[in-house]
């Protein structure tokens, strides 16, 4: 599915999740931090990608690893804005943002936390986060 | 597509304050929350329970505003605590560190018996 930039489109995109995930009989805690882990890769998308075409791709996948973990429900939310370098990503703490004018930038930590598999693809042609929970 | 939240406010005690939400705290959810919250501290009140029963969904934009309202209660030698949290709202709270300075309660009544000071 494509999103527009624009305010709350990243709600529509959890209704996807929401309807995969009930499907493949994933809990409703895991589906609802499915939910909250695509809303923060679209608010990043939205906010720090400057994306030239103003849209945010995302693509769903369900599927089983055999021998492995088991069925997953695996998204994907693809910009094509100016990227960044995972590696520099700096690791909110609490106590300095009690401190400081600056309290954002949680949103990497929220969807690592919350997810099984996060891979992060960042290049000067956009990014796309692949973002994977087993059921 | 409109998720506007609702704050509804009640003042059990001269100091001590709860905000019930309905909807999702985004960037105007939490400037909302953050509204409300600043005209209770401008008038004598600096402990504030926050009710999300009705909110099932936030980002991080809207807790960086409750964190920023955390900041300010503290600063007045206040208190915040939340209550009625769905489980992924909870585990983010936590992974963000925000349960190390404000407390978080299954129910309203021991998060006011806790902002009273009738309870540890």
């Amino acid at each position: 599915m494509t999103i527009p930039v624009a305010p709350e489109m990243e709600i529509a995109a959890t209704a996807q999740v929401s309807a995969l995930g009930e499907w493949m009989e994933m809990g409703r805690d895991k589906i609802d931090e499915v939910k909250m882990a695509v809303v923060e890769a679209c608010i990043n998308a939205f906010e720090h990608s400057a994306t030239p075409d103003h849209k945010v791709e995302l693509a769903f996948r369900v599927g089983a690893e055999e021998g492995g973990r088991g069925p997953y429900l695996e998204v994907d939310v693809t910009d094509a804005g100016h990227g960044f370098d995972p590696t520099r990503l700096r690791t909110p703490e609490i106590a300095a943002a009690l401190r400081s004018s600056r309290k954002r930038g949680w949103g990497i930590k929220i969807i690592e936390s919350l997810m099984d598999d996060v891979r992060i693809e960042s290049g000067e042609h956009g990014t796309r986060i692949v973002m994977r929970k087993y059921r | 597509m409109s998720e506007t939240l609702k704050v509804v406010v009640d003042r059990p005690d001269v100091n001590v304050a709860v905000l019930r939400t309905d909807g999702y705290i985004n960037n105007t959810g939490g400037e909302e929350i953050a509204r409300q919250a600043y005209t209770l501290l401008g008038s004598g009140v600096n402990r504030l329970l926050l009710d999300l029963e009705k909110t099932k969904i936030v980002n991080s934009i809207g807790i960086s505003i409750l964190i920023e309202i955390l900041e300010k209660l503290l600063d007045q030698g206040g208190k915040l605590a939340f209550c009625r949290l769905t489980p992924t709202i909870e585990k983010t709270f936590q992974i963000m560190g925000l349960a190390q300075y404000a407390r978080i309660f299954p129910a309203p009544e021991p998060a006011l018996a806790w902002l009273r000071g009738e309870t540890e």
